[in-house]
């Protein structure tokens, strides 16, 4: 900041006259140009245009494919939490692997609300709504599993803690208790933010159902719309609100699934009982969640032609989120072994030799593939942008983050301190229907949310079109971050 | 473009906030009121098929709560009498009274007197009489003022929250072995009943678990 502010003062240093910085344009948010009016008619076109049949073949499927859910669950609350699949050693299995797949799939949604938003990072408006919604649909689905896992659901509110006659507190030295306060706070703060933001878009859709005439849809989006009218006040509200819950989601980010590794890394079971748990976790929460959010995103921009708003250059920035966590993950799969050895601890050790080598090898060969190799093909730019690869890769990795919660759980409980005590799990079919159909119910929801609700901010995403920038027309010269030129805002 | 909301509409929000904690409140103490068993259990009191009084037989006549409630001090389970422990008196007082048909009945018989049940804890709780009676622990605690009940009814509400607040504080509640059945006796009625109750709970390992299989085994 030397050089500009002296170069403020007139002398410029001579240094700069020589050495022409680089050019580095921008990348452009929202390409070829696109107008306002163009943002307002393609983003509420989807809502107000007739509904495809694709919706509605795709909206039966989700619909038939959550019906195992509906039955699985019907068919352990009829008979008990016996019809899954664990039994000694195995206590946790499927349940809490679904439940840590979901809840981890959330988080890049909470990522990108927040810290993206803090970060000032404007390519987030052309998917943090959509992440935003799967967050909180991934929150549903990861709660179906230790509310039903209680064995004796009815009770599930003793999870809670409401001053009763019994006269007993849960235990609040138990990270499961934590987990309660966690993922309650972490779905409403996501409720909160995602409807906040909501408020503007909803009104648009108010306005212009008022001028279609069609006053049932004016009356329901206006009455989500609570009054928006938006005025100055208005936005300057709006804008504080959404600081505000930016800056309280930023540490349930890394607070959520801290707390979920606590509830292994808190117990004395080898493997589960290291330090690296929580940040290992949030990063693998991360990946698993920008793996989720390019499998959805992908094909809704090719199904509505959103190419100009979800760019190259987007995809390019997630592509490089999922290679950094997907790293990241890998490093902590060799750190572990590396402790494992190092600790010398020979329970540590067999615990991990027993992972890669063991009966559940197969699934841990299927996380290592997954994970550590998948990621690694988004370092090419040629991968990167082609967006059919793109899509099969963050499917692998999402396949890769619910094998790594298994061999987490799974392998450790199987073979733990008691050779006695050793045995193999494999899941019941009510648990294999049971997760199947949470699939149907994320997607039942998340395609509500598609034909109902704006899929991106329009007001954020006008803000960050070329046209909203009053230095637009100079980007050719010099482009942003030039110093010489930007001197006056320095 | 028409409008789609009246103007009061502006207030509703308001309304509504102030409607949801009106209603949590009520929801609350409603909740809190009627439905824990100090409403839903204190106060029963069956219409039995005997009217028997205990009002008249402790409380006037004078008898102990043992000798018709035998085993109390020696068994979990504070026996219900047999028609025979009746009849020891019935036989000479009033005889012939119609009253006491079921119980002449029983006693010809073999068969119970169908009494109703007042006092049931569920079957996942282990309770034993003789452990608390043997420890200082009165009738009256959990039982109330049997001896001025003509029928008798639910005096405590026996929650859970009940037995922990005993359990967890028990030397308050402790009285002299020889006054466990004097449902009349008060702590009052002892000089220093704090310094006694502490030298009762040290000396005779009165250690109330207040752990979760100390009663759900």
């Amino acid at each position: 900041m030397a050089h500009v502010a002296q170069s403020g003062a007139g002398t410029a240093p001579a240094i700069l006259d020589e050495v022409k910085p680089a050019v580095l344009p921008r990348a452009v948010l929202v390409s070829n140009n696109r107008s306002f009016s163009w943002i307002t008619e393609k983003i509420c076109g989807i809502i107000e245009g007739r509904t495809p049949a694709w919706w509605w073949v795709a909206f039966c499927v989700a619909l038939f494919v959550a019906s195992f859910t509906v039955a699985g669950i019907t068919y352990l609350v009829a008979t008990g939490v016996g019809v899954w699949g664990h039994a000694n050693p195995v206590n946790w299995a499927w349940d809490i692997v679904n439940f840590v797949f979901w809840i981890g799939i959330g988080h890049a949604g909470t990522l990108i609300s927040a810290i993206l938003c803090l970060l000032r990072q404007k390519w987030r408006t052309s998917i943090n709504r959509a992440a935003e919604a799967m967050t909180i649909f991934a929150v549903v689905c990861a709660g179906i599993f230790p509310v039903f896992h209680v064995g004796r659901v009815w009770f599930a509110w003793y999870l809670f803690p409401i001053p009763t006659a019994n006269g007993v507190w849960q235990n609040f030295r138990s990270p499961l208790e934590w987990d309660v306060f966690a993922v309650s706070t972490y779905g409403t703060v996501s409720v909160l933010f995602w409807y906040v933001g909501l408020i503007p878009d909803l009104a648009v859709l108010r306005d212009r159902f008022t001028v279609a005439g069609n006053r049932v849809k004016a009356f329901l989006y206006g009455l989500f719309a609570m009054g928006w009218r938006g005025s100055n006040r208005h936005w300057s509200n709006y804008e504080m609100a959404y600081l505000i819950l930016a800056g309280v989601s930023t540490p349930l980010v890394l607070s959520v699934h801290t707390i979920v590794s606590f509830d292994f890394a808190v117990s004395l079971i080898p493997g589960w009982h290291t330090t690296i748990f929580p940040p290992y976790f949030v990063a693998g929460a991360i990946f698993s969640g920008f793996g989720m959010v390019l499998t959805l995103m992908l094909p809704l921009r090719s199904i509505y032609k959103l190419e100009d708003l979800i760019t190259q250059y987007h995809i390019d920035c997630m592509c490089k989120i999922t290679l950094a966590t997907g790293t990241m993950v890998g490093y902590a799969y060799a750190m572990e072994f590396f402790i494992a050895w190092y600790g010398s601890n020979p329970y540590e050790g067999f615990t991990f030799i027993n992972r890669a080598f063991g009966p559940y090898a197969w699934a841990y060969w299927i996380m290592i593939t997954c994970n550590v190799i998948t990621p690694q093909f988004f370092w090419f730019k040629k991968v990167r942008q082609n967006t059919t690869l793109v899509w099969v890769l963050s499917i692998f990795v999402n396949v890769g983050m619910w094998f790594e919660r298994f061999v987490i759980i799974v392998t450790s409980l199987a073979r733990d301190f008691l050779p006695s005590s050793w045995g193999y799990y494999s899941p019941s079919i009510v648990e294999i229907f049971t997760f199947f159909g949470t699939f149907g119910v994320f997607s039942v929801l998340f395609l509500l949310f598609i034909r109902f609700l704006p899929v991106m901010p329009m007001a954020e995403l006008k803000a960050v079109t070329p046209q909203a920038d009053p230095h637009a027309n100079h980007e050719e010269f010099t482009g942003h971050g030039d110093p010489v030129v930007e001197r006056g805002h320095a | 473009m028409s409008k789609i909301f009246p103007k009061s509409a502006n207030k509703l929000p308001l309304q509504i906030i102030l409607f949801v904690f009106i209603l949590a409140g009520v929801v609350t103490a409603a909740t809190t009121y009627y439905a824990t068993p100090k409403y839903t259990r204190v106060g029963y009191a069956p219409v039995q098929p005997v009217p028997y009084s205990h009002a008249l037989h402790v409380g006037q006549l004078g008898m102990d709560c043992r000798y018709c409630h035998s085993n109390v001090e020696k068994s979990g389970v504070a026996n219900l009498p047999t028609a025979q422990t009746c009849m020891n008196c019935h036989l000479h007082v009033r005889p012939d009274s119609p009253l006491l048909a079921p119980i002449r009945a029983s006693y010809e018989s073999g068969d119970p007197v169908p009494w109703k049940r007042v006092h049931q804890l569920p079957d996942y709780v282990y309770f034993n009489h003789s452990a608390h009676v043997d420890r200082g622990v009165s009738c009256f605690e959990c039982h109330g003022r049997i001896d001025q009940m003509e029928v008798v009814q639910h005096a405590q509400p026996l929650s859970m929250s009940f037995c922990l607040n005993c359990h967890r504080n028990p030397a308050p509640q402790l009285r002299p072995l020889d006054q466990v059945t004097n449902l009349a006796w008060t702590p009052a009625q002892m000089p220093d009943h704090a310094k006694w109750a502490a030298d009762f709970v040290k000396n005779n390992k009165v250690i109330p678990p207040t752990s979760c299989t100390g009663c759900h085994r």
